[in-house]
C-alpha cells in the first residue's frame, strides 16, 4: 500500500507561512529527499533571514540561523569542519540570496563548495511586507515601486542561474517552479540530485525553486500560481542550467 | 480504495489541493471553521477518490495524508 504522508523529516507543528504560500511545498521536498536519502541523522541545514527564517522550527535535523545572506558563507564553515559525515544545506530567498547576499553566494560557487543551496525566488520582500526585491520584474508594482518597477531607475531583475552559469566553479544549477503537480515532481527530482552531488562530492549545487507569494503580490493562491506561469517563467525560464558531470560524460 | 485523511486544524484553506484534484471532489468547506480560523478543505465524495496523490503534492500544510 502506498501512503503519502508528512515525512519525517519535517516536524509535526503548524507552518507560520501564509495561506497558499509554496515555502511549504518546498519544505516538504527537502524533507522527502532526506528521508530517500536517509541522511536525516547527519544533515545540518542553514536558515536564512526572509519569511523562511523560522524554517530551524520545522525541519528535523540540525539547524543553524546565519546573519542575512550568509547562510553560504556559514555552510561553508560547516561543511568545511566535518566533510565526510555532514551534508549541509541552505535554504534562502531571493533577497536573503540575490541581495545582501549576493558576494556570499557568488563566492561559494566559483570555489566550488561542496553544499547545496535551495533558492526561493518570489520577486519580492515577503517577511518585510513586499518591498521591491532584485528579483522582482519589469512593471511590478510592490510597495516600494508602486508605479511598477522602472528600470530606469531600479535597473533590471537578476537571473541568478543564468549569471553564476557563467562561472567555472558550480557543479550543477537548476530552475524549476512548484506551479502545479507536474512541475513539483520535476522540483523534487532537481533537489534530489543537488542533494546527492553533495554526497558524491561533486561540488556547489544550486536548485531555484520559482515560488509564489500570495500575500504579497495580492492575489488568490490559484492566482499566483497562475501569475507564475503567465509572468515569471517567460523572464525565469526552467532549465539546467549547468551540469559539469553530465558535460564532461559527453565530451568523452 | 484510496482514502484521505486531513488534519483539519492546521488547514489554512488556500484551495491548491481544490485545484490539483482530478477528480474534482475536494471543496472548501464554508460552513466549518477550524482552530485557526480558516475554512478547511474536505472531501465531498471519497468513493471516487482514485489516491493519486495531487492534492498531497500541492498542499503548502502537508495536511493530508493519502493511502491507497
Amino acid at each position: 500500500m502506498a501512503v503519502f504522508e508528512k515525512p519525517h523529516a519535517l516536524i509535526d507543528v503548524p507552518l507560520h507561512y501564509c495561506p497558499g504560500c509554496t515555502h511549504g511545498i518546498v519544505h516538504r521536498l527537502v524533507a522527502e529527499v532526506i528521508d530517500e536519502l536517509g541522511i536525516e541523522g547527519k544533515t545540518i541545514g542553514i536558515a536564512p533571514v526572509g519569511c523562511s527564517v523560522m524554517a530551524y522550527n520545522y525541519f528535523n535535523c540540525d539547524m543553524i540561523e546565519a546573519a542575512h545572506g550568509r547562510a553560504p558563507a556559514v555552510a561553508t564553515g560547516v561543511k568545511r569542519a566535518d566533510p565526510e559525515n555532514h551534508i549541509v544545506f541552505t535554504y534562502q530567498g531571493d533577497g536573503d540570496l540575490a541581495s545582501i547576499g549576493m558576494a556570499e553566494t557568488v563566492h561559494a560557487a566559483a570555489r566550488n563548495e561542496n553544499i547545496t543551496v535551495i533558492f526561493i525566488n518570489n520577486a519580492i520582500y515577503g517577511m518585510t511586507g513586499g518591498q521591491m526585491a532584485p528579483t522582482s520584474l519589469v512593471g511590478q508594482v510592490t510597495q516600494t515601486s508602486p508605479y511598477g518597477r522602472d528600470p530606469k531607475a531600479c535597473g533590471y531583475p537578476i537571473k541568478v542561474c543564468e549569471m553564476l552559469s557563467e562561472l567555472v566553479g558550480p557543479e550543477y544549477l537548476e530552475r524549476v517552479t512548484v506551479n502545479n503537480v507536474k512541475n513539483v515532481r520535476n522540483a523534487k527530482k532537481a533537489i534530489k540530485k543537488a542533494f546527492q552531488n553533495q554526497i558524491d562530492g561533486k561540488g556547489f549545487s544550486l536548485v531555484e525553486v520559482v515560488s509564489s507569494c500570495p500575500t504579497n503580490w495580492g492575489m488568490t493562491p490559484k492566482q499566483a500560481l497562475e501569475w507564475i506561469e503567465s509572468d515569471m517563467l517567460p523572464y525565469y525560464p526552467l532549465g539546467v542550467y549547468k551540469d559539469r558531470s553530465a558535460e564532461q560524460k559527453e565530451a568523452e | 480504495m484510496a482514502k484521505l485523511t486531513f488534519k483539519t486544524d492546521n488547514c489554512k484553506g488556500c484551495a491548491l489541493c481544490v485545484d490539483a484534484c482530478p477528480k474534482g471532489i475536494l471543496q472548501i468547506a464554508t460552513d466549518k471553521i477550524n482552530k485557526k480560523g480558516h475554512h478547511p478543505v474536505e472531501c465531498t465524495d471519497m468513493e471516487q477518490c482514485i489516491g493519486c496523490a495531487s492534492c498531497y503534492m500541492m498542499c503548502p500544510d502537508c495536511i493530508i495524508k493519502v493511502e491507497r
